[in-house]
């Protein structure tokens, strides 16, 4: 018998279409079919400013939207070759690794609720909730973010961040906690998980898979870990890994990856570097219209003199955190917002950044630079040819390899595993048709 | 002896252009050496590139920068990566506009079943000997190929109506 399933599946996350061919409930074939999600993201690409990618960069994977957006920036940054303050790159560490957390949540999450256990969804929801207040704060959005900048990030951390991320963490911990007692001892939804989805480690490397998948298999492979980007051969952590690589390993495995990411912060808060951020600043808070507007009526002589604190939804914190979390490029930063509004050089610089026609100018040349995504290895591969637009952009999303290999996982197996499955792969249809 | 100079020294013939730009290490080779060079890659003890790690295309049609071989409009691109060594390496296929083919990979490394679709689908390359070449991302009633340079971004083409399975 010939199953339909999709595009718009209740039981599916996702737009995706498959195929099967039943014999009674056994799984005999499946046809997958993807591209229901595809926006042209690599066509865009071309179409715009190197700076201008990140907010399509933010709808890619659009549950860790933070990874997409550092991976994008180091490849840039790789092709540009230029190194970043070291401020910066723990805040980088650190929104990857909130994000990393938020994706694994999600994606434990849906599956249990999948199986029915509705409870353990909503608590790991309610788990993500405290790291997207962290987002929040830090970058002013929570889904579309466009937080990482060429040459740094777009504003630095918040006074009393710190505090406040360890007592998340510590809330986060308790729902793993919680959750973990509710899943992993609860008979339906191991006995569901367990054998189910299966994938050797030999197929598993021979599709390109990559992350937790492919480390459910035993293959201990991570990027963070392999080749070290930013300050992650500084920090300690595990890569844990499971052994049979079937649905059970890989719940395991995020689960422990969630742990290790949480380490990872703790680290990250209390190594990065003492900068400005504690410091304190006299000086009035400037909105960003009234600055704008006295510098339209040439009062800039404060801007100038005067140290300013300025309104956090203006992007871009004041000067002196400002140098602290971005290179010292002006090729490639925006300046400080007093020195755009408040001298000429300032504003030269500024548009000869955001025009058409001008704009960060890369050498000839082309990168690719890995990160590791919450699926697995994010690649991106920029091909410039010296001008402002990129001449190609080209994503290698980690759930591509994993969907070509999804027939692998179900075939043989019964009808009901696809559900785990299917939720344990986490496809992100995002990322996925790009 | 980096991957590189390894296959620099098998291939040294075969090779029209090698480079390291940021250190990702690059060679430029014609369709004819693909097979041969991704069994060596694959196959000699000291390199073991397991893991086809991306495959892509480029379109130089009006690309304004300078390159060797202007005469031939596209590059099939392979990142492969070695589990073992922990390296990798960077492989460009010149292919031209008048036959643009390429021998598939899918017997090496099944990864390459997807990612030949998609460059066919986005780029119009071909590849000999694949076992499923149908549109990845698009659907087969699209006309053109989107990724190619004189697709415009902005072109518009109608809907199709609901498809039998």
């Amino acid at each position: 018998m010939l199953l339909n399933v999709g595009p718009s599946h209740p039981a599916m996350h996702g737009v995706i279409r498959l195929i099967m061919e039943l014999d009674g409930e056994k799984i005999k074939g499946v046809d997958v079919e993807i591209g229901y999600l595809h926006r042209a993201f690599e066509k865009m690409c071309e179409t715009v400013m190197y700076a201008q990618c990140f907010p399509y960069t933010d709808r890619l994977n659009y549950v860790s939207p933070l990874i997409n957006n550092v991976g994008f920036a180091l490849t840039v940054e790789k092709l540009l070759g230029i190194d970043i303050p070291d401020r910066a790159k723990y805040i980088r560490v650190i929104m990857s690794e909130i994000s990393r957390v938020t994706d694994h949540l999600t994606c434990v999450g849906a599956s249990a609720m999948e199986m029915g256990a509705m409870s353990a969804f909503l608590y790991m929801i309610k788990a993500r909730e405290f790291l997207y207040e962290l987002v929040e704060e830090i970058t002013g959005a929570r889904l579309t973010i466009s937080y990482v900048r060429i040459g740094g990030v777009k504003a630095d951390l918040t006074e009393g961040f710190v505090d406040k991320a360890f007592k998340k963490i510590a809330d986060v911990r308790k729902v793993l906690i919680e959750t973990d007692e509710l899943l992993t001892r609860n008979r339906i939804f191991f006995d569901r998980m367990k054998d189910t989805g299966k994938i050797s480690a030999q197929d598993a490397i021979a599709y390109g898979i990559t992350g937790p998948f492919l480390r459910s298999t035993g293959v201990s492979y991570d990027v963070r870990r392999a080749q070290p980007y930013l300050i992650y051969d500084r920090l300690d952590f595990e890569v844990p890994v499971g052994s049979k690589g079937d649905n059970l390993d890989r719940y395991f495995v995020r689960m422990a990856e969630m742990e290790q990411s949480l380490r990872i912060i703790e680290q990250c808060l209390a190594q990065i570097p003492d900068g400005q951020v504690s410091a304190d600043l006299t000086g009035c808070v400037i909105a960003a219209n009234q600055m704008v507007d006295s510098a339209k009526m040439g009062r800039t002589e404060e801007l100038i003199e005067d140290e300013v604190t300025l309104d956090p939804t203006l992007q871009g914190s004041t000067r002196k955190y400002y140098e602290g979390i971005n290179a010292n490029k002006k090729d490639v930063v925006l300046p400080a917002k007093e020195d755009t509004y408040g001298n000429i050089e300032g504003l030269m610089n500024h548009f000869k950044l955001v025009m058409y026609g001008h704009g960060i100018r890369p050498p000839m040349g082309e990168v690719y630079f890995p990160v590791e995504g919450a699926n697995g290895e994010l690649g991106f591969y920029i091909v410039s040819d010296g001008r402002d637009l990129p001449w190609r952009v080209r994503v290698h999303p980690p759930c591509f390899a994993i969907m070509a290999a999804l027939p692998k996982c179900l075939i043989g197996g019964m009808m009901a595993d696809l559900i785990p499955t299917f939720g344990s792969v986490n496809m992100i249809a995002g990322e996925l048709d790009r | 002896m980096t991957p590189l100079e390894r296959i620099q020294e098998h291939f040294s013939t075969q090779i029209i252009e090698v480079h390291a730009f940021r250190g990702d290490e690059t060679a430029v080779i014609r369709p004819s050496s693909l097979r041969p060079m991704a069994k060596f890659l694959k196959e000699t003890p000291e390199l073991d590139f397991n893991f086809l790690m991306d495959l892509t295309a480029v379109d130089h049609l009006f690309y304004a920068g300078g390159r060797v071989q202007k005469e031939f409009r596209f590059e099939v691109v392979y990142h492969f990566f070695s589990l073992k060594f922990n390296h990798r390496i960077r492989l460009k296929v010149l292919v031209d506009e008048k036959s643009p083919e390429v021998d598939t990979l899918v017997d090496f490394w099944p990864a390459a079943n997807w990612y030949e679709r998609e460059v066919w689908d986005m780029f119009g390359i071909r590849f000999k000997g694949h076992p499923n070449l149908k549109r990845m991302l698009m659907y087969e009633e699209f006309k053109g190929h989107a990724l190619r340079k004189d697709y415009p971004f902005n072109k518009r083409q109608p809907l199709i109506g609901p498809k039998d399975v």
